[in-house]
């Protein structure tokens, strides 16, 4: 119970300390509170070996009319999630060292503060609790893309933030309704999941928070305000919503959509995994020709939570245990290829793939090391990526052949436009534009080479993850077929 | 029982060795070849696989012909629904695989050496060749598909790493591109047949898949399917048609590379992946007739392309296909071990050839167009004589490894069908001639390089040697492993790989053996066949001494066979092209054009209804209270109608 506040709470105390410690020290202070909040996470991953979920319950009384209450708690699925959150956070901070970084204190101090909300919604076990922390998490990153963002940062930041303003308002409406719907008359998930709603209500429901999931996500044609988004925002600020804001919407599917409106999910599920394969060929087809690097990772994250979002739909537990594996995977991997954007933007001070070339021959280290999260991100075997996709794509095979066929060119594209993007940034004779590329940093080189062996070590053995998911799929999987 | 455990438990040190040893080679030079001098590191790399070869041979002595061995090393990818273990299988196919890589690859080892001396990239040449040793042995050891896969795409990414091994030129990084999609297509057949089995037999361990697969019937939807799917993923990895354009580019890689990965060991692992699921494939007689026929097509097609190329590694990776193409044809009839055999004999002088070719290529400092060679053969007698002998053995002359691997796969063709033995016949004509012209226009006659080249020529040194020569000796007796009953020996081959492929015996149709005094006739017909066509080549390009016709004097039907039947340029405009422009369309059109407007659409008239609502809060009272009596009355009316 201790431990639940204690790993809530950290991070909002971390967030303070680092704004009042002043913009010298920021940087250093965040990266140190932020390991110690990785600390309480091994710790908590100990307490959950032990003593299972329960341990982790938390249930406080905080308004009796309309009903909401601080419960929160920490499943399998919700441990997670906050263990990839609380994983990549010391990254994120450690990769903006050697970086000159204006009002140092207010950006680390936003990080920090999102990585609080962000440990907020996976553990919150309360609909509308859960809806204020999902809020919540869109504040500290509309103001680090505003305030440390590119030059067209101004309406790029108000379009994100209306586009996923508007969906949320809509899975608010949702709730209300669920609410009213349910006979405990509760936001409790407990309720909720118990509530047996109306089949001819599922319906519309299911709408209200698939769009407002589908924008967060997001899912082809929701996905318009977030090349631009990824291309502004400041790198740590485009690997927060990347690695672990979109898991928000991918993670949700699982915990409030599919077992609260089963109902639903069978009436419009196929129109949603229709989507999901769809959108991973075109993001793919389009990733091939993106001249921008930026831009470029960002459709093939499109492509790549697709293929994510398409293995939960498939409703089986394949598609699940590789929904979670690839959810993980694809925060550590996208956050290490934003990264190596990073590295090549922080030397050449450009981003159009034109303009690179032969970096290679200048940085071998980097070479390698990109060459091997590229590998995870093609999905190579012994990567973790393989285990995600070979997953989903056998839960989409189990539930339609032909889509998991569809679905399956994404190994093919997957290849073609990662193998283009790296030849024309890394091989080849060096660019004119680049005088000098010195090779990685200090800090460069440990969040990469942390990444890198993730990527292995989850790719050789990925036995513990399915073990900690199992339970709690489980029970989601039997809610959502009603079982 | 207990016996049979303590007999098992002395495979496990070294069953576990031989692919650890060069992960380890890889390791050490991976991580700290910096430090290490490049001579030592280059010993380092060779010497493991040498290990390995040692504990292949150790299991090879100690194996029953009849037995198998499987080492459970830990659960990879378990849960509730699916449980597919990280295990190795060791049985007699695994063991002639074993032995091929890892004796070749040993080989091949010391001959880089001495090929990639003065190279600046040797470490992480040997680096990445130690890496392409241990997912080769993972893709022969597993015990089920999904271990096969990893060793499968794993191989794919050293091809890619080594075809573009010199990185700074961009050609040659295309042609790594290309090699590494094209397996991904033929990748995703094989991954969409794993999906089937495992869905419907629950595991995909290959003794349980076979044993299921046995009890249905044959030529189901299912095992069709199956088959078929598996068989894409071989087309890609071995070259087949219509996947087999990346493998002539691959010839951008280091001669060693091209030797070990794009001809002994990689590209044969399409074949060692049917004949390892032979039992689903004798099932599947559908599939087995498609594979005939690609097999077939493929042999004749790239022998055709073979006769018209002027590049000598060209020259041989078309002979590649086509050798590859032909060990296809048996399998398509059925006869399994009779592919293997050619794979293993393939392996010798192919190797050969490549690794004699790279020190042609290496004494004329890098030239690679036989019109600019001739008469080497009195310069470098080494390379000249091994060379020759392997060419012998690939063209089928008599009493050489190839011929009896070759004659087998004929005999097999002629109990059969006998116009697919015809139409293999003339592709063995044709390779015999395309051979020998190699062979005339670089060793006989004169010199056609520059004088300053000739200076220079020089045999190469004892490591490249020594390779050579113990190839070409393997080439001359491999055929002993497999002698045919005419001459009262027994087929130590396929008896060795009888407990692998006879489960798949029942499936098969039983075809009346040939007499042997058929066979004889055969094998005569064979050999003279090659025979003429080598006087023929002699003919040709030594007594009228002819030269390849510039490219561009060619017409009619030699264009498009020089231009190998504008294949690449096909594919260009056929699935390259369009889908460029599909994602400049997606992007222009449908993303910003359609969706975003629509987006934007929707945000535009969000503001343009505040924009109007807001000239309404005018702050006069009057037209506030008209306002509401209005609506009074609207409300009203609305409440008295309904």
């Amino acid at each position: 119970m201790m431990i639940t506040l204690l790993l809530l709470g950290f991070p909002l105390l971390a967030s303070l300390l680092v704004l009042a410690a002043g913009n010298k020290l920021a940087s250093k202070l965040a990266l140190v509170l932020s390991i110690g909040q990785l600390a309480i996470t091994t710790y908590a991953y100990c307490v959950y070996k032990q003593h299972g979920a329960e341990a982790f319950y938390f249930f406080h009384e905080w308004i009796s009319n309309p009903k909401i209450s601080l419960h929160f708690g920490l499943d399998g699925l919700s441990f997670l999630m906050v263990a990839l959150t609380n994983f990549l956070t010391p990254l994120i901070i450690l990769s903006a060292f050697n970086r000159t970084i204006e009002r140092a204190a207010g950006y680390f101090s936003l990080i920090l503060l999102m990585q609080f909300a962000l440990n907020g919604v996976f553990m919150s076990m309360d609909g509308m609790l859960y809806y204020i922390f999902w809020e919540l998490a869109l504040i500290p990153i509309y103001f680090i893309a505003l305030r440390w963002g590119g030059p067209n940062r101004v309406p790029v930041t108000l379009k994100f933030f209306i586009y996923t303003l508007a969906g949320s308002l809509l899975m608010l409406f949702g709730f209300i309704m669920l609410y009213w719907y349910n006979p405990n008359q509760s936001f409790d998930i407990r309720d909720l999941y118990n509530a047996s709603i109306c089949a001819c209500k599922q319906g519309w429901l299911f709408w209200t928070f698939f769009l407002a999931f589908a924008i967060k996500i997001p899912i082809v044609p929701f996905h318009t305000w977030q090349a631009d988004t990824y291309k502004e925002a400041p790198t740590q600020g485009t690997m927060l919503l990347s690695g672990i804001m979109l898991k928000m919407g991918t993670y949700s599917l699982l915990r409030w959509l599919l077992p609260i409106l089963p109902s639903g999910v069978a009436e419009w599920g196929p129109l949603a995994i229709t989507l999901c394969v769809v959108g991973i060929v075109y993001a793919s087809i389009i990733a091939i020709m993106q001249k921008d690097l930026k831009k470029l990772l960002a459709y093939s994250s499109v492509a790549h939570v697709g293929l994510i979002s398409a293995g939960i739909f498939a409703l089986n537990m394949q598609g699940f245990q590789g929904s979670v594996v690839q959810m993980l995977a694809h925060g550590v991997n996208v956050i290490g290829l934003f990264f190596c954007a990073d590295i090549i933007f922080n030397r050449t001070n450009t981003l159009d793939i034109d303009s690179l070339g032969g970096i290679r021959n200048l940085a071998p280290k980097f070479n390698t090391l990109f060459m091997v999260v590229v590998l995870g991100s093609v999905a190579l075997p012994l990567t973790n990526g393989f285990i995600g996709e070979f997953l989903l794509l056998f839960g989409v095979y189990e539930y339609n052949t032909w889509l998991s066929v569809f679905a399956g060119l994404t190994i093919i594209l997957g290849a073609v436009y990662m193998l283009r993007m790296f030849q024309r940034t890394m091989l080849g004779n060096v660019n004119e534009h680049i005088t000098s590329f010195p090779d990685l940093k200090w800090n460069e080189k440990i969040v990469l080479g942390v990444i890198a062996g993730v990527i292995i070590l989850l790719g050789i053995y990925p036995k513990p993850v399915f073990d900690i998911a199992e339970p709690a799929l489980q029970l989601i999987l039997g809610k959502s077929i009603g079982k | 029982m207990t016996e049979q455990i303590l007999h098992d438990s002395i495979f496990i040190m070294p069953g576990i060795l031989i692919p650890l040893l060069p992960l380890i080679g890889f390791l050490i030079n991976g991580l700290f070849g910096k430090y290490i001098p490049k001579a030592l590191a280059s010993w380092l790399a060779t010497l493991v696989i040498l290990g390995s070869f040692i504990c292949s041979v150790f299991v090879f002595m100690n194996l029953d012909a009849a037995g198998s061995v499987t080492i459970d090393l830990f659960q990879w990818i378990a849960f509730s629904k699916v449980n597919i273990g990280f295990s190795f299988l060791i049985d007699p196919l695994t063991v002639v695989m074993l032995l091929v890589i890892t004796g070749i690859g040993f080989l091949i080892h010391l001959y880089s050496i001495g090929y990639m001396h003065d190279d600046e990239g040797v470490t992480r040449f040997f680096t990445y060749l130690n890496l392409f040793i241990f997912f080769m042995l993972l893709l022969v050891m597993g015990s089920n598909y999904l271990v096969m896969f990893i060793g499968w795409e794993g191989v794919g990414l050293c091809s890619y790493l080594l075809i573009g091994f010199w990185f700074k030129n961009d050609a040659y990084n295309n042609a790594a591109k290309k090699a590494f999609v094209m397996n991904r297509i033929g990748d995703l057949g094989f991954l969409l047949g794993m999906f089937f089995i495992l869905f419907n037999f629950g595991t995909l361990e290959y003794g349980a898949v076979a044993s299921q697969a046995a009890m249905m019937t044959p030529n189901s939807m299912l095992l069709v399917s199956i088959t078929l799917l598996l068989f894409v993923g071989a087309m890609g990895k071995s070259a087949q048609l219509p996947l087999y354009t990346w493998l002539p580019d691959a010839m951008a890689g280091p001669t060693p590379v091209s030797a070990l990965i794009h001809a002994a060991t990689m590209v044969t692992a399409g074949i060692y992946m049917v004949v390892r699921s032979n039992v689903l494939f004798a099932m599947a007689p559908h599939t087995l007739d498609v594979i005939l026929v690609v097999g077939v097509a493929t042999s004749v097609f790239a022998a055709v392309i073979g006769l018209m190329q002027n590049d000598i590694k060209k020259v041989l990776a078309y002979s590649t296909v086509s050798q590859l193409g032909l060990m296809f044809a048996a399998l398509g009839l059925g006869a399994f071990s009779s592919g293997m055999f050619h794979v293993v004999t393939h392996a010798f002088f192919k190797a050969c050839l490549f690794l004699g070719s790279g020190s042609v290529i290496h004494a004329l400092h890098g030239e690679q167009d036989i019109r600019k060679m001739g008469g080497l053969k009195k310069l470098i007698p080494v390379t000249y004589l091994t060379f020759i002998i392997a060419s012998f053995a690939i063209s089928g002359f008599p009493l050489l490894s190839g011929f009896f691997s070759k004659d087998e796969i004929l005999a097999h063709a002629f109990e059969q069908n006998k116009l697919i033995w015809g139409i293999l016949s003339i592709s063995s004509m044709i390779t015999a001639f395309y051979m020998f012209r190699l062979v005339y226009l670089t060793f006989f006659g004169t010199f056609r390089g520059t004088d300053e080249t000739k200076k220079h020529i020089h045999e190469s040194p004892l490591t490249i040697t020594i390779p050579l020569i113990v190839l070409c000796l393997l080439s001359i007796v491999g055929g002993v492993l497999g002698l045919p009953s005419v001459f009262h020996a027994t087929h130590l081959f396929g008896t060795y790989l009888s407990s692998v492929t006879e489960p798949s015996k029942a499936f098969l149709h039983e075809h009346e053996a040939l007499s042997h005094s058929s066979e004889i006739m055969l094998m005569s017909f064979a050999g003279l066949a090659a025979i003429a066509a080598i006087v023929f080549a002699y003919q040709k390009y030594v007594k009228k001494g002819e030269q390849p016709a510039d490219e561009a004097s060619l017409t009619g039907l030699n264009k498009w066979i020089s231009n190998k039947f504008y294949v690449d340029e096909l594919y260009d405009k056929v699935v390259v092209k369009p889908m460029l422009v599909l994602s400049d369309l997606f992007m222009v059109v449908v993303d910003k054009l359609i969706i975003d407007l629509a987006v934007n659409a929707v945000a535009w008239a969000v503001g343009i209804t505040g924009r109007a609502t807001r000239l309404i809060q005018t702050g006069n009272t009057g037209f506030y209270i008209f306002a509401m009596v209005l609506s009074m009355v609207v409300l009203f009316v609305i409440r008295l109608l309904a």
